[in-house]
C-alpha cells in the first residue's frame, strides 16, 4: 500500500531524498576524511617529528650539555635555523628564506621528499642546497642553478617537495633552504644579534626508555633554557590542531545535514497536506489511523534509507577529493581508505534525521477526519494543541543538540554552536520576514501586473518562501562572509603600503654597517624613515623571583614563552607614532646607573608577566644583569609596518651594548624594491629584508588556499539549498500549473506567464541574497571589529555581484523546475472541478 | 487574426474531437454544428461524458477541434496562434467555472482586475470595485478567496467574467459547487449581468430547470447532437 500510494509522487519524494542525500554525503566525506587523518597520524606518529627527541634552544649548546648529550646512545643530528636573504645569481632575484643548516642523518623517521630523490642525501656535503619547490617555481630556477646565502654560493641539487611533519603551507610563510651545517659559518649569516634556533635531533635505540632519559635531562634542560619535544608532545599539539580542523569540518557537515533535514521536513509537510484527502478516503474505507500512519511512515523510512545509502555512496566518492583539497594544511600523507565507521555513522544519522523530521508532519494524519473526503472544509483539531507534535519538535531539537555535542566533543562548543546556529537562523528568519513584509508593503499598485502577480505568488498556498529564503540566504551568508573576511584581511595589509607608509624593513644590520646601508638606500633616492637600534636580552627575574624558580613553580601564571623570550629591545627618549602612553610617566635620559633603570613596557606583555608600574624586572644582557623598574605602560599598534617593542629603554644605558639596527623605508615600485634588495644582498649578505608586497602576496596566496578549501566545504550547504529550491519549485508545481492555466484562460500570453514566473524567482532570489548579504556584512563587520581589530569597509560591487548571482541562480533553478508549466492546455481549467 | 465573413458571434461547423489513446482513438465529439447570435443565450446539456465541457472548451478557444471549424467574433479559431487565442479570450470571452478558479494569492478586488490588467489597463480598480459592489461584495474587496464562502467566491468570479465587457460568456456548471439558495442568487446575478451587458451566454449544466431559462438548448449524447 505504501508503495502504491507513493506512485505519482516519486519525483517529489526523490528530491526530498536528494536534499538528505547531500547532507549525508557531506557528513560521510568529512567523517571519513577525519578518520583517515587520525589513522594516518597514528601510523605516521614518529614521522611527525622525524626523531625520538628534539631539543630546541635560542643559543648554542653549552660544552657541558653537549658532553652530556654525547653520552646518550643512538644517533644525533644538529640543525641551526635562521632567516636570510637568498639571492639567485642567474635571475638576480632575492627573497627572504628560512635557512636550515643540517648535520647528521635527520630525519630518522620518514624522508625529505626531493626531486631528484637522491638529493635528500647529496646536499649534506660541500656547498650544496635543497630549495623549496615553490621558491624555484617563483623564480623559474632549476636544479643545477646557484643560490647565494650570505657570502657563499651553493649549487641547488634538489627541489624540496615535502618535509615530514610539516604542512605544505609552511613553505608559503618562509620558503625553506637546506644546506650542510659546516657551510653555515662561512656564509657570515651568524652575526651578533642574529635570531637563531638551535635544534638537536636524537634517535634512540629501540630498547631505550625515553621517559627516564627526559627525567635525567630535565634539570639540565631547564638551566640551559632548552625545550624538549617528543613524538607524544608533537602528536598532542598536532592532534589539537587536527581536532580543531575536524570540529570545523564536522560542523560544516552538520549544517549540510541540517539543511537536508529541513528539506525532508518541508517536503513531507507539503506531501502530507496533499495526502490528507487520500488519508480521509482510506479512513472512510475502513483503514485504521494506525494503518494509515504506517503507510506514510514506511514511505518516510524508505526515503531515509535510500537517501542515506545514496549519501554514503556519494560521500565516499567526495572523500577521495578532500585530501587533495586539504593536504596543504595537514602534516601527514593522507591515504584514502574506506572508513566504515564513518559510513555507518552518516547512514544511521541520515535515517534517524529523516524519520524524526518526517514524523512531525506525519502525526497530523491522526487528526484527519474521514469527513474530509466528503467536504473540503471539514475541520480538524488545531495542530498547536497536539502534544505529540510538541514532543516530536523537542525530539528533533534534542537530536540536533546531541549531534552537535557528539561531533564537537565539548559541551561548551556543542551548545555554543547550536546556539549560534539557532541565532543565525532566527536572524535569517527575522530578516527574511521583515524583507518579505517590506516588499509587500512597498510594491506600489502602479507596478506592472506581472510584477505584482509574481510578488503575490510568494504567498501562494503551501509556499516555501521562508524556507527558501532561509536556505539560500544561509548559503549566501556563509560563502560571502568568507570572501569578505579574506578581502578585509588583504585590504588591511594593502592599506599599510599606501602613500608614504613604510613598506620595506631591513634588519640584522650590524652597527658598523649602519651608515653604509643608509647611504645605499639614499642612492636609490629613497627615504630612510627610521633607524632603530636593537639589543637582544633575556629575562632573569620578575619581581625578585628568578625565571628558573618561576618556570618550575607549580601553577605559575606566567607562560614559559614569556619567561624564555629573547627580548629584542630598543632605546629612545620619545614615543613612536604607533605608541600611546596609558600609565606612568615617560622616561628621559638616564644618568644614574646605580638605581633601577626606568623602562616602558607594552601593556599586553606587562599583563602576561603580571607586572605593573614600579615592579622590578632584571634582564640578562649577554651575562650583564640590568635591573629595571616599570615606569610606564604603552599601548602599541602592532599592525603598522615598523619595528615595535615590548621593552623600551631610556637613552644612556644600551648605547655600548652589542646591537643591530633596523632600517625602515618606503619603496614606490616593485622594480625599485627588487633592485634595492639585490644591491643590499650583494653588499651586505647578512642583512635581511621584509618587503610588504611579498607579505601581501603571501597572505593573499595563503588566504586564497584556505578560503578555497572552506568554500568547497561550504558548497555542500549551497547544493543542499539548491536541491531544496528545486524541491520547493516542484512541490508547488501543481498550484503553479493551475494558476498558469487559469491566467491563460483569462487571456495571458505565454510571455506574461513566463514573466510572472521569472519575477517570482527573481524576488525570491533577491530576498535570499539580500538577507544573506546583510548578515554576511554584519558578521564580517563583527569579526573585523572584535577578532581582527581592523577597519571594515566592504566594497559594494562584490556585494551587488553576489545579489545578482544568487538571483540569477534562483531564476535559473526556478525556470528549469517550472519547465512545461505553460505547456498545459487551458482546457485543464475546466477539468479541474 | 483573420476575420471571417460570417455574421453570427459563434459559429460551430462540423466539429469533431478525437483523442488518441494507447488503446485506440476516442471520439468525444462528432460532427457538431450550431451558431449563436450576439446577445443570445444557450445551454449545453447532456449526461456525464457526453462531451459538454469539451464542446465549451473548443468554442472558447481553449482547445482545437480535430476537424471542422469554429468562428468566434469573426475569427476562425484554428487560424490563431496560442497567444492570439489568449488575446481573443482576453477581449471577447468571459468565463465562469464550477470551481470558481480564483487566484488564492490575490484579494477579491485584485482577482476581478486580472483580465483588464493583463491588457495593461491602468484603470481596472474603479471598474472592479463597481462590479463587486454590484454583486454585493462591496465590503469584501480586500478579502482573499480563502476568507470568502463558496457563493461569495462565485460572485467574485462573476464580476471578473464581466469586467472586460466580453461579447460572450462561457459558464461551466456555475452552480455545481453551491447549495440551492446560493445557486439561485448566483444565477439571478448571472442573467442580470448578461442582460444588462448584452453578452451572449453559453451555459453548460446538468440542471434542466436552469437550462430552460436560456433561449436555446443544445443536447449532447455520446458526443453527438440530439434534438
Amino acid at each position: 500500500m505504501a508503495w502504491r500510494d507513493s506512485r505519482g509522487s516519486h519525483t517529489r519524494l526523490v528530491l526530498a531524498m536528494t536534499a538528505m542525500m547531500i547532507g549525508v554525503a557531506a557528513l560521510v566525506a568529512i567523517l571519513a576524511f577525519a578518520a583517515n587523518v587520525h589513522s594516518a597520524m597514528a601510523t605516521q606518529a614518529k614521522v611527525l617529528l622525524g626523531a625520538d627527541l628534539v631539543l630546541n634552544s635560542r643559543q648554542p649548546l653549552s660544552a657541558d650539555m653537549a658532553a652530556l648529550l654525547a653520552t646518550v646512545p643512538g644517533e644525533q643530528a644538529r640543525e641551526i635555523r635562521c632567516t636570510s636573504m637568498a639571492y639567485f645569481p642567474r635571475s638576480a632575484d632575492t627573497r627572504l628564506v628560512q635557512v636550515r643548516a643540517l648535520e647528521g642523518d635527520f630525519p630518522y623517521y620518514g624522508t625529505l621528499e626531493t626531486e631528484p630523490p637522491a638529493a635528500a642525501q647529496h646536499f649534506r656535503h660541500g656547498l650544496q642546497a635543497l630549495v623549496d619547490d615553490s621558491l624555484l617555481w617563483q623564480f623559474d630556477a632549476q636544479v643545477g642553478d646557484s643560490i647565494r646565502l650570505g657570502t657563499v654560493t651553493f649549487e641547488i641539487v634538489g627541489r624540496l617537495l615535502k618535509i615530514p611533519g610539516e604542512a605544505a603551507t609552511a613553505a608559503l610563510l618562509g620558503p625553506r633552504v637546506y644546506i650542510p651545517l659546516p657551510a653555515l659559518a662561512a656564509t657570515g649569516l651568524i652575526q651578533p644579534g642574529s635570531l637563531l634556533t638551535y635544534k638537536h635531533y636524537m634517535k634512540l635505540p629501540p630498547e631505550s626508555d625515553l621517559t627516564q632519559l627526559l627525567e635525567t635531562l630535565a634539570p639540565h634542560l631547564a638551566s640551559q633554557r632548552l625545550e624538549s619535544e617528543t613524538v607524544q608532545k608533537r602528536l598532542a599539539s598536532m592532534g589539537r590542531a587536527m581536532t580543531n580542523l575536524s570540529r570545523f569540518l564536522n560542523l560544516t557537515g552538520f549544517i549540510a545535514l541540517l539543511l537536508g533535514s529541513l528539506g525532508v521536513a518541508s517536503a513531507m509537510h507539503v506531501y502530507m497536506q496533499d495526502k490528507r484527502t487520500t488519508v480521509a478516503l482510506l479512513r472512510c474505507l475502513g483503514v485504521q489511523t494506525r494503518q494509515a500512519f504506517l503507510v506514510y511512515l514506511l514511505q518516510a523510512a524508505a526515503l531515509g534509507l535510500l537517501g542515506s545509502a545514496g549519501g554514503v555512496l556519494l560521500g565516499s566518492l567526495i572523500q577521495t577529493f578532500l585530501p587533495m583539497l586539504l593536504r596543504d594544511f595537514v602534516p601527514v600523507s593522507l591515504p584514502v581508505r574506506p572508513a566504515w565507521g564513518a559510513y555507518a555513522q552518516g547512514g544511521l544519522l541520515g535515517v534517524w534525521m529523516t524519520l524524526v523530521c518526517a514524523l512531525l508532519p506525519l502525526v497530523s494524519i491522526r487528526r484527519v477526519s474521514p469527513l474530509l473526503a466528503l467536504r473540503v472544509a471539514a475541520d480538524t483539531t488545531p495542530a498547536a494543541r497536539d502534544g505529540l507534535r510538541w514532543l516530536l519538535g523537542l525530539l528533533m531539537g534534542l537530536s540536533m543538540v546531541a549531534f552537535a555535542l557528539a561531533y564537537t566533543e565539548r559541551w561548551a562548543y556543542g551548545l555554543g554552536f547550536c546556539l549560534a546556529i539557532g541565532v543565525a537562523f532566527l536572524l535569517l528568519t527575522a530578516t527574511a520576514r521583515l524583507l518579505i513584509m517590506l516588499v509587500h508593503a512597498w510594491v506600489p499598485a502602479s507596478w506592472p501586473y506581472v510584477w505584482r502577480q509574481g510578488l503575490a505568488n510568494l504567498a501562494r498556498p503551501q509556499n516555501q518562501t521562508l524556507l527558501l529564503v532561509l536556505t539560500l540566504g544561509f548559503s549566501t551568508f556563509l560563502l560571502l562572509s568568507l570572501a569578505l573576511v579574506q578581502q578585509m584581511l588583504v585590504q588591511q595589509v594593502e592599506r599599510k603600503g599606501e602613500a608614504q607608509q613604510p613598506n620595506i624593513v631591513f634588519f640584522d644590520i650590524q652597527s658598523d654597517q649602519r651608515d653604509a646601508v643608509v647611504q645605499l638606500v639614499r642612492t636609490f633616492a629613497l627615504p630612510v624613515q627610521q633607524q632603530v637600534p636593537l639589543v637582544t636580552m633575556r629575562l632573569s627575574s620578575v619581581k625578585h623571583q628568578s625565571v628558573e624558580v618561576l618556570r618550575n613553580a607549580p601553577g605559575t601564571p606566567i607562560p614559559t614563552w614569556a619567561l624564555q623570550w629573547e627580548y629584542r629591545s630598543t632605546y629612545r627618549d620619545t614615543l613612536s607614532a604607533t605608541e600611546t602612553l596609558v600609565a606612568g610617566t615617560w622616561h628621559g635620559q638616564v644618568s644614574d646607573l646605580d638605581r633601577p633603570i626606568p623602562i616602558s613596557l607594552e601593556t599586553e606583555i606587562a599583563h602576561t608577566l603580571g607586572v605593573t608600574l614600579g615592579d622590578i624586572l632584571v634582564f640578562d644582557l649577554q651575562g650583564v644583569p640590568l635591573t629595571t623598574t616599570v615606569q610606564s605602560l604603552r599601548k602599541v599598534d602592532w599592525q603598522r609596518v615598523q619595528p615595535n617593542f615590548f621593552v623600551v629603554f631610556p637613552p644612556g644605558v644600551l648605547e655600548t651594548a652589542p646591537q643591530t639596527v633596523v632600517l625602515v623605508s618606503h619603496v614606490p615600485s616593485n622594480a625599485l624594491s627588487a633592485a634595492l634588495q639585490c644591491a643590499v644582498v650583494q653588499q651586505f649578505p647578512n642583512v635581511s629584508v621584509i618587503d610588504l608586497r611579498l607579505v601581501l602576496a603571501t597572505l593573499d596566496t595563503l588566504l586564497a588556499r584556505i578560503v578555497f578549501a572552506l568554500r568547497f566545504i561550504t558548497l555542500f550547504s549551497l547544493v543542499a539549498g539548491v536541491m531544496l529550491c528545486v524541491s520547493a519549485a516542484l512541490t508547488t508545481r501543481t498550484q503553479r500549473v493551475r494558476e498558469s492555466v487559469l491566467l491563460r484562460t483569462l487571456g495571458a500570453s505565454r510571455r506574461q506567464i513566463g514573466q510572472i514566473l521569472t519575477t517570482e524567482y527573481l524576488l525570491l532570489g533577491g530576498l535570499a541574497a539580500v538577507t544573506g548579504v546583510l548578515l554576511a556584512v554584519l558578521a564580517s563587520w563583527a569579526l573585523s571589529l572584535y577578532l581582527f581589530e581592523a577597519p571594515f569597509t566592504p566594497t559594494v560591487p562584490p556585494l551587488l555581484l553576489t545579489v545578482l548571482a544568487v538571483m540569477g541562480l534562483t531564476v535559473l533553478i526556478g525556470r528549469l523546475s517550472s519547465r512545461g508549466v505553460v505547456q498545459h492546455p487551458p482546457l485543464d481549467v475546466l477539468r479541474d472541478a | 487574426m483573420h476575420a471571417s465573413p460570417l455574421s453570427s458571434l459563434l459559429s460551430v461547423q462540423h466539429v469533431s474531437k478525437i483523442y488518441q489513446h494507447s488503446t485506440g482513438p476516442l471520439t468525444v465529439l462528432q460532427d457538431i454544428s450550431f451558431t449563436l447570435e450576439a446577445g443570445a443565450t444557450c445551454a449545453i446539456v447532456g449526461p456525464s461524458g457526453s462531451g459538454k465541457t469539451t464542446l465549451l472548451g473548443l468554442c472558447a478557444g481553449l482547445d482545437q477541434p480535430t476537424s471542422g471549424s469554429i468562428t468566434l467574433a469573426s475569427h476562425v479559431l484554428q487560424d490563431l496562434s496560442e497567444d492570439a487565442l489568449a488575446r481573443l479570450r482576453n477581449t471577447v470571452v468571459g468565463f465562469v467555472f464550477q470551481s470558481f478558479q480564483l487566484i488564492p494569492t490575490l484579494t477579491a478586488l485584485e482577482n476581478v482586475m486580472v483580465p483588464l490588467e493583463l491588457r495593461g489597463d491602468k484603470h481596472a480598480s474603479p471598474r472592479a470595485s463597481e462590479l463587486l459592489q454590484r454583486v454585493g461584495l462591496g465590503q469584501r474587496l480586500q478579502h482573499y478567496p480563502i476568507q470568502l464562502s463558496g457563493g461569495e467566491q462565485q460572485r467574485v468570479a462573476l464580476a471578473r467574467a464581466f469586467i472586460h465587457q466580453p461579447r460572450i460568456l462561457f459558464a461551466d456548471e456555475p452552480t455545481g459547487n453551491l447549495d440551492a439558495e446560493t445557486s439561485a442568487q448566483v444565477m439571478r446575478l448571472l442573467f442580470d449581468l448578461n442582460a444588462s451587458a448584452g453578452t451572449a451566454l453559453v451555459l453548460v449544466t446538468h440542471d434542466l430547470d436552469l437550462a430552460q431559462q436560456t433561449q436555446r438548448m443544445i443536447r449532447l449524447k455520446g458526443g453527438m447532437l440530439c434534438d
